[in-house]
C-alpha cells in the first residue's frame, strides 16, 4: 500500500504547461519545452522543499491543518519574501475552469465595490480569547457533562446499530503502527484475531436505568404532554441538546409510538403535535443516533402525516400544521437515515383518498426535495388538477372536502412552482420565481396607477394552434420564442437558442410587458450594457438604460394537450420601453407589434385554459 | 545573581580545560567570548560538537580542519586563541597540508562546518562551496549506472537467503546503503537511472523511512543536493548500524567473494558498524531502536556516567515552619510534622550515590520568598493524594475558546496559580487561574511616594487599578512556539518564530530581555527546576543554555542532525534533554556541554518530553503516537507505550512518579501506570548487560485511562501538588 503511494510522491512534478502558463503572467512569451521542463522539476522541487518546512511550522503551532502562513513562515526560512495577500483561515477556494483544451485552477477574485463595503454593517467583532475550565474526568470517571463528549459517541452508536457483528473495543484495532515483516509482529497480529473473535459476540445490553435517570424520564415525558407550555420547552430543549439520553432512547421511542396509536384513535390533536415535537428534539439531539428505533418512530409519523383524521373537528382545527411539521420531520429522517426507509409515496394513488391523506402525502413527497417532486408529485399534476377543480368548481360535495382541495391546491402550487423553474432555468430558477413575483405584484400595483394600457397580444392565437399541430416549421422565425439575454447573464441556458432551430414540442409563449417609467425602479436582474451581441443571436441588446427581464414561468397542464408532455410554459419578460426602438430593429425574433408598446403582464390569459394550473401563487 | 554567573563561568572554564584539554573548551569559549566570531557562531559550535563523539586521532584532526576554516575566512584571533588552547605548534597546519589522508577525513568534519555556516549564514555560503563541492565529491567514484540495481538486488538476494537470525540485522544495511546509492547516481547525473533506482527499490525500505524518502524522492538533480539539509545530514552523519559480529562477519565475506566493491566502499565510507558479540538481535529488538535519521545511537555514545539522583534539598528553618503551621491550623500540626520530619530526612541522611554534588554547577541561593515557596510545597505535598491504578487522578481541563486555531503553547507554574498561553499571533497571554487578581507594580513616579518601611510594602507597590484576571504581553513578531514560568513565579519565558527568546517580568508585565542568538524559529524554551539557568532549543538544531542575566548563551548544545523540537531540564539542573525532528533524545551535561547520552527508536519528530520526579527516567512522545520510557542511568529503552493515534504534545509524571499522563493531538488524555513500568524494567536484568531491549507490548496492561476532550487537542499536561491533574488545548469546533 505505501509503495504505490510513494512511487507517486516521486513521480509528481508539475506540468509544463503550468510553466507557460505563469511565464506568459510575466510577460515571457515563448519558452522552449526543455526550459519548461527543466523549470518545472526545479519549481516542484523547491515547493516540496517548501512545503515540508511548512509542515513544521504546523506541528509546531499544533494544528491538523496546513496554513497559508505556515507557508509564509517556511519562505521566511529560506530568506524568500512570503507571499503577501494570502492570508485565509481556512483553504483557499480555488475554483476549476476547462476550455479550449485547457484546464485550469484559478483563484477567485471578486471584485468588490467599495462603497458596499463601507455601507454594510461591520462584523461582529470576534470574541477574545477566554479561558474555562471543566472536569475532564474525576477520579477516573468521565462526568457526562456538556463539556465532555458523549459517553457513546454518535459514531459508536451508527457502528453499533448498522454493523453490530463489528464492534472492536476502541484502542483495540491500532495494533501496531510497524507493521513488522518477522514473527513477531505475526505472533501480535495473531492475538488480535484472537481478541477480536472474542469481541465479536455481541455483547447483551441491558437496559437498566438508574434511579436519577428514571426520574428524569418521569420528568421530561409529563412536561412534554403536560399542560404547561414552559416546562414543556424546557424538557424539549434539554431532549434536545443533553449528551446523556441514548441510553433512554428505546423508552423514549415506546412512548412516542405509543402516544400516537392511542392518540390518534382519539384524535386528539394537541398530543399528537406535542409527541411530534418530541421526535424533533429527538432528532435535533446531535448526539443520538436514532437508527435502530426508526421503526417505532417512523410509522407514527407517516400516521401523523397521512391519517384520515387527526381532531375532533377536521373542519375547524389546523391538522393540516401538524401534517406539515410530521412532513418534514418525516424528510429529516430521509436525509440524515438515508437509506431504503423513505417509501412512502404508497397510500395517495388511490381515487378515493381523501383530501386529508392526499394532503399529507404530497407534504411528505414535497419535503423531501425538488428531485422527489419533479419524480413522483409533477407527473400527477395534471390529475391532481382536475381533481381539485371537481370539488372546487363541482357542485358543491361538502365543506371539509373544499378545504382539503384548497389545502391540497395551495400546497401543489407552493412546492411546484419553484421547482419547475428549477428543472427549466437551474440555478437561477428559483429567483427567477421570486422575482416574477415580486414583479408581479408590483405591476399589479402599477396597473391602479398608471393609465391602464392592457394590449392584447397580437398574435398569441396563431402560434398556439400552429405550435399545437406540430408545424413547427412553417412558423418559421416567430415560434422559437427564446429570449436571450445579453452578455453574461444567460437566462435559459440550459436550452440552445438558436432562432432556426424549430421550437421544442413543449411550447413556449412569450408575454412581454414594458412598463413605461416606472419600471426602472424595479432594478431585480443588471444587465451590463455590453453591445457585443453573443454569438447566439436573438439578444435583447440593451440600448442605454437597464433592462429588466422578469421572467415567471406558470406551468400546468392543458386538457388538451398530450400526456407525455403536460407542461406549457409561459414567459414575461418586462422591458423598459428605452429598449423597443433598439429591439426594434435589431431583433427580429420579437414581433414588432409586442415590442414597440408599452406592454403589461397579462397573466390571466392562462386562467382559463388550464384549471389545474392556474399558478397565480398565492405567495 | 551576576556574581553567581560569573562564578559559574570561571568554573566551569577551568574544569573544561583540566578534563578535556583538547577540544572541550574550543565551543565554550568561543560562545562566551563572542569576538569575531560571533557573526557566525554556529559554526564555532560545530566544531565544539565534533570533539564529543570522536575519537583521540580525530580529534587533532577536527582541529586542524577547523583551523585551516577559521584562517580561511581570516579569524586569526580565534585560530591564535584555539592553537594556544590546544596546544598546537605553530606549523601543524603545514604539516596538514602535505598529509592527504588527513585531508581526507578532515573533509568528513569539515563539511559540518561549511553546512552550518551555509544554512545559517547565507552570506558565507559563496566561501564554502568549494568544501562542499569536495565533499560531495566523495561520491563521484565512477560506477556503471546499469550495475548499481545488479549489485543491490545481489545483495537483496544474498540477506534474503542468509539464516533467519541473521536476516533481520543485515537487513539494516539496506536503508543507508539505499540511500547511498541513490544519491551517488544522482550526483553523477544519472537522473533517469537514479528515478529508476528509486521506484525499484523505494518499496523495500521500513516504512518509519517514509519522511526521509519523501525528501530524498523529490532530490533528482545535482543541483538540488547543495544546500538540501536531509543530504547533507547523511553525507556528514556515518549512518550507525548495530550488527553482531556473526552477522558482519557474513557480510564481509559475501562482499569480497562477489568483489562487490561498489557496495563495500559505501559501507566503508559511509557506515558506521557497531559490532557486538553474542547473539545477534531480532527484528522486533531492531526496529524498536531504529527509525531516527542516522542509524542508531552507538553504544559507546550511552557510557558515560550520568548522575541522575536529586540535590539534596535544602534545610529550611523549622520556626517558621511551625509559625506558619500554627497560624493555619493548630490541631493538625503535631500529626503533620512527623511525615515531613521523615521525609526530609531520608532525603538528607543519606547521599544518593547518583546525585551530583550540591556545588557542581553553581545554583542561585534561595531567597526568603523561595524558601516560603518550598514551605508551602511541604505543606501542600502532605496533603497530595496517593496515586495508583486504584486512583486515579482528577482532571481538569482547561479550554482555550475563541482562539481560533491560535494557541501553540501553554505552561502552568508549579503552584498552579498562574496559566500563561502563547498564540500564533505573537502575543502571550497571561491568566490567574486564582480570585487573586494580576496586578502591575506601580509607576517608578508613584513608587517614591510608598511608605518603604511599613510592612506589607510588598502590597502596597502593587496597582490595584491595574487588577485583572488576564495579561497580554506583546513583544514577539511572530508565533510563539515554547512558554516557562520561572518557578519563583516571577518570570516567563517565550520563545517564537521571531528567533528570539523573550524574558517577561511577571510584577511589571513588561518585557526585560530579548535573548538575540538563534536566528531561526526557536521551537522550545524550558526554566531550570532551579531558576536562573534555562534552555532554548529551534530550527539552528543548537540547543543553547542561557542564564537570565546574560545575553549570549553560555553553552551551545549541537550535534542533532535536524531542528530541535523540545527541551526539558532534569530535575536536578545538571543536565538538559532535548529532542529533535532528527528522531533522536539528546541528553546533554550542562556542566561541560558533552552529549551523554542518545536515545533513538522514535519514528517521528519528538515533541514531548519529561523527566520522573526521580530524575531516573526520561519519557519521551512523539509525531508517531507513541510514548517511550528511557532509563537514564544505562541509556535503555524499557517501555513504549502505544495507544494514541496521532502527535502527543504532552508529557508529565505525577508528583510522585506513579502515574504518566499523555495528551495528544488525537483529543484524548491517557493515564499509564508509570510504577508497574518502572517495576518490569528492574526485574529483567538480561538486557541492561547486553544493551538489547527486548520490550514486551503491555501497552493495554499499562493503560488506565483513556479520557476524550470535545474537539480539544490536548496540548499541555501539569499536575498541581496535590496530584490533580490540569490539561489544556484550544476548542477547535
Amino acid at each position: 500500500m505505501a509503495e504505490e503511494r510513494r512511487q507517486k510522491q516521486c513521480s509528481v512534478t508539475l506540468p509544463t504547461e503550468s510553466m507557460k502558463a505563469m511565464a506568459e503572467s510575466v510577460g515571457v512569451g515563448q519558452l522552449q519545452e526543455e526550459s519548461c521542463a527543466a523549470l518545472s522539476e526545479e519549481v516542484s522541487y523547491r515547493i516540496k522543499e517548501i512545503a515540508q518546512d511548512a509542515l513544521k511550522f504546523m506541528h509546531h503551532g499544533k494544528r491538523r491543518k496546513l496554513t497559508t502562513s505556515d507557508l509564509d513562515n517556511a519562505l521566511k526560512l529560506k530568506n524568500v519574501e512570503p507571499l503577501y495577500g494570502f492570508q485565509s483561515q481556512d483553504f483557499i477556494p480555488f475554483r476549476f475552469a476547462s476550455g479550449g483544451g485547457r484546464e485550469l485552477h484559478f483563484y477567485e477574485e471578486k471584485e468588490v465595490d467599495l462603497s458596499d463595503i463601507i455601507n454594510t454593517p461591520l462584523p461582529r467583532v470576534p470574541l477574545d480569547v477566554s479561558l474555562k475550565a471543566h472536569w475532564l474526568s474525576i477520579e477516573g470517571v468521565q462526568p457526562s457533562i456538556p463539556e465532555n463528549p458523549p459517553p457513546a459517541p454518535k459514531e459508536q452508536q451508527k457502528v453499533e446499530s448498522t454493523e453490530p457483528l463489528k464492534i472492536v473495543k476502541p484502542g483495540q484495532e491500532e495494533e501496531s503502527t510497524i507493521p513488522g515483516k518477522s514473527q513477531g509482529a505475526i505472533t501480535a497480529d495473531g492475538k488480535g484475531q484472537y481478541l477480536k473473535g472474542l469481541i465479536r459476540l455481541k455483547p447483551r445490553s441491558t437496559h437498566e436505568l438508574s434511579v436519577e435517570q428514571q426520574l428524569y424520564y418521569k420528568e421530561i415525558t409529563e412536561a412534554c404532554v403536560g399542560s404547561c407550555e414552559a416546562k414543556r420547552a424546557e424538557a424539549l430543549q434539554s431532549i434536545a441538546t443533553d449528551p446523556g439520553l441514548y441510553q433512554m432512547l428505546p423508552r423514549f421511542s415506546t412512548f412516542i409510538s405509543e402516544g400516537v396509536r392511542v392518540n390518534v384513535v382519539q384524535n386528539n390533536l394537541a398530543l399528537l403535535i406535542y409527541l411530534m415535537r418530541m421526535v424533533k428534539a429527538l432528532m435535533d439531539n446531535p448526539t443520538l443516533y436514532l437508527e435502530k428505533y426508526l421503526h417505532e418512530l417512523i410509522p407514527a409519523v407517516v400516521t401523523c402525516i397521512v391519517s384520515k383524521q387527526l381532531c375532533l373537528r377536521p373542519d375547524v382545527d389546523n391538522h393540516w400544521a401538524l401534517r406539515d411539521f410530521a412532513a418534514r420531520l418525516m424528510a429529516q429522517s430521509c436525509k440524515t437515515f438515508s437509506t431504503t426507509t423513505n417509501n412512502i409515496q404508497s397510500p395517495w394513488l388511490d381515487e378515493k383518498t381523501q383530501w386529508t391523506t392526499r394532503y399529507g402525502c404530497i407534504a411528505g413527497l414535497s419535503e423531501l426535495g425538488p428531485d422527489v417532486i419533479k419524480t413522483l408529485i409533477l407527473p400527477r399534476l395534471t390529475i391532481e388538477g382536475a381533481r381539485i377543480k371537481a370539488v372546487m368548481e363541482g357542485p358543491v360535495v361538502s365543506n371539509i372536502d373544499k378545504i382539503g382541495a384548497d389545502h391540497v391546491q395551495s400546497l401543489l402550487l407552493k412546492h411546484c412552482a419553484s421547482v419547475i423553474y428549477r428543472i427549466d432555468y437551474g440555478y437561477l430558477g428559483p429567483m427567477l420565481c421570486s422575482h416574477v413575483m415580486k414583479a408581479r405584484t408590483q405591476a399589479a400595483l402599477q396597473a391602479q396607477q398608471v393609465n391602464r394600457t392592457t394590449l392584447t397580444i397580437t398574435q398569441p392565437r396563431p402560434t398556439l394552434t400552429v405550435s399545437q399541430s406540430g408545424l413547427c416549421g412553417s412558423v418559421g422565425q416567430r415560434t422559437p420564442s427564446i429570449i436571450k439575454v445579453p452578455s453574461s447573464l444567460t437566462l435559459m441556458s440550459p436550452r440552445p437558442g438558436t432562432p432556426s432551430q424549430p421550437s421544442p414540442p413543449a411550447t413556449k409563449y412569450i408575454v412581454m410587458a414594458t412598463s413605461a417609467g416606472a419600471s426602472s425602479t424595479q432594478q431585480v436582474i443588471t444587465l451590463s450594457s455590453s453591445q457585443s451581441a453573443s454569438p447566439v443571436t436573438s439578444t435583447v441588446p440593451s440600448a442605454t438604460s437597464t433592462l429588466q427581464p422578469l421572467v415567471k414561468l406558470e406551468s400546468g397542464s392543458g386538457p388538451g394537450l398530450t400526456g407525455s408532455r403536460p407542461m406549457q410554459k409561459y414567459i414575461v419578460v418586462s422591458l423598459p420601453s428605452s429598449a423597443s426602438s433598439s429591439l426594434e430593429t435589431k431583433s427580429s425574433v420579437l414581433p414588432t407589434s409586442i415590442s414597440s408598446n408599452p406592454l403589461e403582464a397579462v397573466m390571466k390569459l392562462d386562467r382559463s385554459e388550464s384549471p389545474g394550473a392556474s399558478t397565480q401563487s398565492p405567495h | 545573581m551576576a556574581a553567581v554567573q560569573g562564578g559559574l563561568v570561571d568554573a566551569v572554564e577551568e574544569k573544561d580545560i583540566k578534563t578535556e584539554p583538547s577540544s572541550d573548551g574550543i565551543g565554550n569559549n568561543n560562545a562566551n567570548d563572542g569576538g569575531p566570531l560571533s557573526a557566525s557562531p554556529s559554526s564555532s559550535a560545530s566544531a565544539g560538537s565534533n570533539k564529543s563523539s570522536a575519537g583521540a586521532p580525530e580529534d587533532q584532526q577536527t582541529l586542524l580542519a577547523v583551523l585551516q576554516f577559521l584562517k580561511k575566512n581570516k579569524l586569526t584571533e580565534s585560530v591564535d586563541i584555539l592553537r594556544r588552547e590546544a596546544g598546537l605548534p605553530e606549523d601543524s597546519l603545514d604539516l596538514k597540508g602535505g598529509d592527504s589522508s588527513g585531508l581526507l577525513s578532515c573533509h568528513h568534519h569539515l563539511v559540518l562546518n561549511a553546512h552550518l555556516t551555509e544554512t545559517f549564514s547565507p552570506t558565507a555560503a559563496g566561501e564554502d562551496q568549494p568544501d562542499v563541492n569536495v565533499v560531495l565529491s566523495a561520491y563521484s567514484q565512477q560506477g556503471d549506472p546499469k550495475l548499481y540495481p545488479v549489485y543491490y538486488s545481489g545483495l537483496k538476494r544474498f540477506i534474503e537467503s542468509v539464516l533467519d537470525c541473521h536476516r533481520a540485522e543485515l537487513s539494516q544495511v539496506f536503508y543507508p546503503l539505499f540511500v547511498h546509492m541513490y544519491l551517488e547516481l544522482v550526483y553523477n547525473n544519472y537522473e533517469s537511472e537514479a528515478k529508476a533506482f528509486f521506484e525499484k527499490y523505494t518499496g523495500d525500505q521500513e516504512c518509519y523511512y517514509e519522511d526521509d524518502l519523501r525528501i530524498l524522492s523529490s532530490l533528482s538533480k545535482r543541483e538540488h543536493m547543495r544546500g538540501n539539509e536531509t543530504l547533507l545530514d547523511f553525507r556528514t552523519s556515518k549512518f550507525v548500524l548495530r550488527i553482531s559480529r556473526d552477522s558482519y562477519q557474513l557480510l564481509k565475506r559475501h562482499l569480497q567473494e562477489r568483489q562487490n566493491n561498489q557496495i563495500w566502499n559505501i559501507i566503508q565510507e559511509h557506515l558506521y558498524i557497531d559490532i557486538f558479540d553474542g547473539m545477534p538481535r531480532s527484528k522486533s529488538q531492531i526496529d524498536a531502536m531504529s527509525g531516527s535519521l542516522a542509524g542508531e545511537g552507538k553504544r559507546e555514545a550511552n557510557k558515560a556516567k550520568v548522575y541522575y539522583g536529586l540535590l539534596k534539598e535544602p534545610e529550611i528553618e523549622l520556626p517558621l515552619d511551625d509559625e506558619d503551621e500554627e497560624a493555619e491550623n493548630e490541631e493538625g500540626k503535631p500529626k503533620k510534622k512527623k511525615p515531613k520530619k521523615d521525609s526530609m530526612g531520608s532525603k538528607s541522611k543519606k547521599q544518593d550515590p547518583h546525585a551530583p554534588s550540591q556545588t557542581r554547577i553553581p545554583l542561585p541561593e534561595l531567597k526568603d520568598s523561595d524558601k516560603l515557596d518550598k514551605i508551602m510545597y511541604m505543606k501542600e505535598a502532605t496533603k497530595r493524594i496517593r496515586l495508583g491504578p486504584d486512583n486515579l487522578p482528577s482532571i481538569c481541563f482547561y479550554s482555550f475558546l475563541n482562539a481560533y486555531q491560535g494557541l501553540t503553547a501553554v505552561d502552568f507554574t508549579d503552584d498552579s496559580s498562574l496559566i500563561a498561553g502563547g498564540f500564533a499571533d505573537s502575543t502571550v497571554r497571561v491568566w490567574s487561574v486564582t480570585p487573586k487578581k494580576l496586578r502591575k507594580v506601580k509607576s517608578a513616579a508613584d513608587l517614591n511616594l510608598i511608605d518603604k518601611e511599613s510592612d506589607d510594602v510588598l502590597e502596597r507597590i502593587m496597582d490595584e487599578k491595574t487588577a485583572s484576571e488576564s495579561k497580554i504581553l506583546y513583544g514577539h513578531s511572530g508565533p510563539v512556539y515554547g512558554i516557562s514560568f520561572s518557578p519563583d513565579r516571577n518570570y516567563l519565558l517565550s520563545s517564537s518564530e521571531d528567533g528570539t527568546v523573550r524574558l517577561w517580568s511577571l510584577q511589571t508585565f513588561t518585557c526585560l530581555v530579548g535573548y538575540k542568538g538563534h536566528n531561526y524559529p526557536v521551537w522550545d524554551t524550558h526554566f531550570s527546576p532551579h531558576g536562573y539557568y534555562f534552555i532554548s532549543g529551534g530550527h539552528d538544531r543548537v540547543a543553547r543554555l542561557w542564564a537570565t542575566d546574560h545575553y549570549q548563551p553560555l553553552r551551545m548544545f549541537s550535534g542533532h542532525l535536524a531542528d530541535i523540537t523540545c527541551t526539558r531540564f532534569h530535575p536536578n539542573s545538571n543536565y538538559v534533554a532535548t529532542g529533535s525532528s532528527d528522531r533522536t533524545i539528546r541528553l546533554w551535561d550542562v556542566l561541560n556541554g558533552n552529549c551523554v547520552r542518545i536515545f533513538t527508536g522514535h519514528k517521528g519528530p519528538i515533541h514531548a518530553l519529561a523527566f520522573s520526579p526521580n530524575g531516573k527516567f526520561l519519557a519521551s512522545g512523539a509525531t508517531d503516537g507513541r510514548v517511550l520510557l528511557w532509563d537514564i542511568g544505562n541509556g535503555m529503552m524499557f517501555g513504549e507505550l502505544k495507544g494514541h493515534t496521532d502527535s502527543i504534545y504532552s508529557l508529565r509524571f505525577s508528583r510522585d512518579g506513579e502515574i504518566l499522563a499523555s495528551g495528544s493531538m488525537d483529543n484524548t488524555v491517557r493515564l499509564w501506570d508509570a510504577l508497574k513500568a518502572f517495576d518490569d524494567l528492574e526485574t529483567d536484568d538480561f538486557t541492561a548487560a547486553t544493551g538489547h531491549v527486548h520490550l514486551q507490548d503491555n501497552s493495554q496492561e499499562l493503560l488506565l485511562g483513556t479520557y476524550v476532550s470535545k474537539s480539544t487537542p490536548v496540548i499541555h499536561l501539569h499536575f498541581t501538588r496535590r496530584n490533580l491533574l490540569l490539561a489544556a488545548g484550544s476548542y477547535n469546533p
